[in-house]
């Protein structure tokens, strides 16, 4: 244990963290701010997230927002689990090819896969008669999303023992019921995992929304956007706030049940080992 | 079994929504307004060397300062005992959470000529700086937006180096320096590959931070293939053929940092 | 499992159902209009009136606006370009024709409005305001006399000038300023022009369009050219600011609401456009934009409460109306240079 450099240490990521943390929380402060300056306190008021309340853009964007990033992340997860078991069990000839495939919205930069996304829609909408809107923003998110929890899941599928399910079927299991008692349980890291990211990229995403909305369906990131671009309102700092503070409450949560899940598992491995 | 068939709807999906859309890129990179085929579109793509190259320098600068910072600090997080470890990584992440647009936003109401690092300065008797607007402005954004995703690829690799190894190490009579030269660096460079893939990739792609701290000027190639489709030159040709150029940029350095042994093929946040 | 797989399904369906139950359900219209350039609480009194929803959404330019309309996925049924846009967008075939029986506030527009350069045959647009361009600053932090578009290229005031971020009102400030006419099609005059907004690199703070509201009002830059009708709203929150009509003449505009061919609420729209005709909403949004509106009535009115100071920017005398230009549309291959020698600009 390296006891000199302790101290350094501790400064070092002390400053680190407050360089992380220093901007939120100034936007928070002054989303409290009596008047509309960025720099200059004038007094405390609650008056920005009364209007951040009545503003239906902002609303309504937040909604779509949530409902886009939960329903693709849920399909990306079920499509994405039984794309990576697909793959897992096909010959490596087949499966690299497919996995380069697979890799491009990851390794693409976003703008690229917005604006060719945006291509696509557009030169299928002339002939379909659709327009941007909902649907394509919920493709489009659904397609970055999959090949993260591909990526995911794949290694826990390598990792798993093959012979659990062979096992399982030479103790009278049919096919489907070793995939959902043997197979799903072993992934399932990987998949909450997946689904975590794809969750994740979908509430940040701003490029490919940007590229793939149209003008009927706005995400939380577009309307931020289009706000920085007009007189900027201490509204965007009330935002940022209540942001802040619901992923602070769910990252407690997630992690406090993991604490508990592992404090259990550490009671039965003592009580085990007795 | 016939498991294999389970990623047949995938496959459709992605030659629909993966395959094609990069067809329509390259058909539109090749074509001219009028439809014919074209190299004209590269050719013009020449006058804007600046932009590319300003985006690469911004990139590979802002990349290089988030390995400097976020090594030790993913090496340091990696000796913190296991509960502040979770702690921490849990702050780390955090602000990844946030929204990109808002965190950009942050720095905008800090560095402007009134902003609260220049009224600090005055405070202190400080002369004012200049920094909005500026490159400067932008790596910084950069390096803000984009060291949690430094961090924690390099912290995931070196909390899962083998401790018997370092033991070994030990044993045979290195010290700390030399574990960390022989064993510990060289078994971490994947997540740094990681790390970087996840920082460069969108650091030079990216079209809002030079737009919110780069004050218009200062365009980067996200701005500029930004420009053709949605903002004030339409020209999606053009804008096909810069992105498609960025693809096949950001191919070849894939390609390279798995010569080196990256990996990529696994995604994992903790 | 299966009793969380079941939950996971209800969800789903749940929020599915509310997603898809909020959309299509209501008459709506898409609107697309210029940053701060409405009364919002006109939206809400629309939606009161009729029971069409408004999905309100704003540009920053008429490039821009161009451009998203010709990337071709977004659908508005109504759009508030400027004139030069409109002769534009007409000559390309992408707006359709109004249907006047559905606007009978028309007949409230003053005529010197109508049938103008830009839609002479009246059929495309209806005119919602009109402005001019000017030069604001700040005379707190500038304390000497403006009265040219060479301050905006002055070394003294480095680091605090900005600039328009749309092609067509930078050069028309650098043309105006060399000389030259806002509609040249001389590219050696486009190139001279092109050299002295490169070279205000140096002393330029950045390029805004509606961020100068917050930029001029805060002190963080002091001076740029701007709308008159902004001027106004600005100097509420700012009483150091003064507007000045350059000596080297400067841009009127119009702009017209239209609707895009193949909007798919029409009726909507022109109910829209006529809502935003009538005296009573004009007055509404002259309080609050601080443009003038094409309502002759509303126009008129509003003058009487005007200031002297505030009416000599909102209603120019014939003298400096007289050294305006309006901008025209420009022929295909002017236009690429434009977007050649902008992007240049800005990289």
């Amino acid at each position: 244990m390296r006891r000199r450099p302790r101290v350094a240490s501790r400064i070092f990521l002390a400053l680190i963290y407050l360089f992380l943390y220093a901007p939120i929380f100034i936007m928070i402060v002054f989303s409290f701010n009596a008047s509309k300056s960025r720099s200059v306190w004038s007094g405390f008021t609650l008056d920005w997230y009364t209007e951040l309340f009545s503003d239906s853009m902002i609303i309504s964007s937040l909604t779509t927002t949530i409902g886009v990033s939960v329903i693709a992340a849920i399909v990306a997860t079920i499509a994405g689990t039984f794309a990576a078991i697909g793959f897992f069990n096909m010959r490596k000839r087949w499966r690299s090819p497919l996995l380069a495939i697979n890799n491009i919205p990851v390794m693409n930069a976003d703008i690229v896969t917005g604006v060719s996304l945006c291509l696509l829609f557009v030169s299928l909408g002339s002939v379909l008669k659709y327009q941007l809107g909902f649907g394509t923003l919920l493709i489009a998110h659904i397609t970055f999303n999959i090949p993260y929890v591909i990526l995911s899941v794949l290694p826990k599928l390598r990792q798993m023992d093959r012979n659990l399910v062979d096992a399982a079927m030479d103790l009278g299991c049919t096919w489907f019921q070793a995939f959902y008692k043997v197979i799903i349980p072993e992934i399932m890291p990987g998949i909450i995992n997946g689904m975590m990211i794809a969750f994740t990229m979908s509430i940040d995403d701003f490029v490919i929304s940007y590229f793939t909305a149209g003008s009927k369906v706005q995400t939380l990131s577009m309307t931020i956007y289009a706000m920085t671009r007009m007189r900027i309102s201490p509204k965007i700092n009330a935002v940022s706030t209540l942001l802040f503070l619901f992923i602070l409450l769910l990252l407690i949560i997630i992690n406090v049940r993991q604490i508990r899940q592992e404090e259990r598992e550490k009671k039965l491995r003592t009580l085990k080992s007795k | 079994m016939k498991l294999k068939y389970l990623s047949a709807p995938y496959i459709v999906w992605m030659a629909l929504f993966v395959v094609a859309p990069v067809i329509i890129v390259v058909v539109y990179a090749f074509t001219s307004a009028a439809g014919e085929f074209t190299f004209d579109n590269f050719a013009k793509m020449g006058g804007y060397v600046s932009v590319f190259s300003r985006s690469f320098l911004l990139a590979i600068i802002s990349t290089a300062i988030c390995i400097i910072i976020g090594y030790p600090v993913a090496y340091i997080l990696s000796k913190e005992r296991a509960r502040q470890q979770r702690i921490l990584i849990m702050l780390i992440m955090l602000p990844m959470w946030m929204n990109f647009l808002l965190r950009t936003y942050a720095w905008m109401s800090i560095l402007e000529n009134t902003g609260l690092l220049n009224r600090l300065l005055t405070l202190l008797g400080l002369p004012a700086v200049n920094i909005i607007n500026t490159p400067t402005a932008i790596v910084i954004g950069m390096v803000y937006n984009f060291l949690p995703f430094m961090i924690l690829p390099i912290y995931s690799v070196i909390v899962k180096i083998d401790r018997s190894l370092i033991e070994a190490a030990q044993d045979l009579g290195a010290n700390a320096v030399t574990v960390f030269r022989r064993v510990i660096f060289p078994l971490s460079l994947p997540g740094v590959f990681s790390g970087i893939t996840m920082v460069f990739v969108p650091a030079v792609s990216t079209f809002v931070i030079s737009q919110l701290l780069g004050g218009g000027a200062n365009m980067l190639l996200g701005d500029l293939i930004e420009m053709q489709f949605l903002g004030a030159a339409y020209n999606p040709h053009l804008g096909s053929a810069i992105a498609l150029v960025m693809m096949v940029i950001v191919m070849i350095c894939m390609w390279l940092m798995n010569k080196f042994g990256a990996g990529g093929e696994e995604a994992v946040m903790l | 499992m299966k009793k969380r797989l079941a939950a996971l399904f209800a969800a789903l369906v749940f929020v599915l159902a509310l997603i898809s139950g909020c959309s299509t359900s209501k008459e709506e219209v898409n609107v697309y209009n210029w940053g701060e350039y409405i009364d919002e609480s006109l939206l809400k009194e629309f939606e009161k009136q009729t029971g069409i929803k408004v999905n309100y959404s704003t540009f920053t330019s008429n490039e821009a606006m161009y451009s998203v309309l010709k990337t071709g996925g977004a659908h508005y049924d109504v759009i508030i370009p400027s004139d030069y846009m409109i002769s534009r967008l007409i000559s390309e075939g992408m707006l359709e024709k109004l249907d006047f029986s559905n606007i009978p506030n028309y007949s409230l527009i003053d005529d010197k409005y109508k049938n103008l350069e830009y839609d002479p045959t009246g059929e495309y647009s209806v005119p919602y305001m009109t402005g001019t361009v000017g030069l604001i600053y700040n005379k707190a932090m500038i304390p000497d006399e403006i009265d040219s578009w060479g301050a905006l290229f002055d070394e003294r005031y480095a680091g605090l000038i900005l600039m328009f971020d749309n092609s067509r009102d930078a050069f028309g400030v650098a043309l105006k300023y060399l000389g030259y006419s806002l509609n040249t099609t001389n590219p050696d005059e486009l190139y001279e022009a092109y050299e002295l907004i490169k070279a205000q690199g140096a002393v330029r703070q950045a390029f805004v369009m509606d961020q100068i509201f917050d930029k001029l009002e805060s002190g963080e830059a002091a001076i740029g050219p701007y709308y008159a009708g902004d001027y106004l709203i600005m100097l509420e929150n700012n009483p150091d600011l003064e507007f000045v009509f350059p000596k080297e003449g400067t841009n009127r505009f119009v702009d017209a609401m239209c609707i895009p061919k193949g909007a798919q609420n029409k009726k909507n729209a022109e109910l829209f456009i006529n809502f935003m005709c009538s005296t009573e909403a004009s007055l509404r949004n002259m309080d609050v934009v601080g443009y003038t509106s094409a309502n002759r009535e509303a126009s008129e009115q509003y003058a009487a409460m005007l200031d002297d100071h505030a009416k000599a920017i909102l209603f120019p005398s014939d003298e400096i109306l007289a050294n305006t230009e309006v901008f025209l549309n420009l022929p295909q291959d002017i236009l690429n240079l434009y977007d050649e020698l902008w992007v240049k600009i800005k990289s």
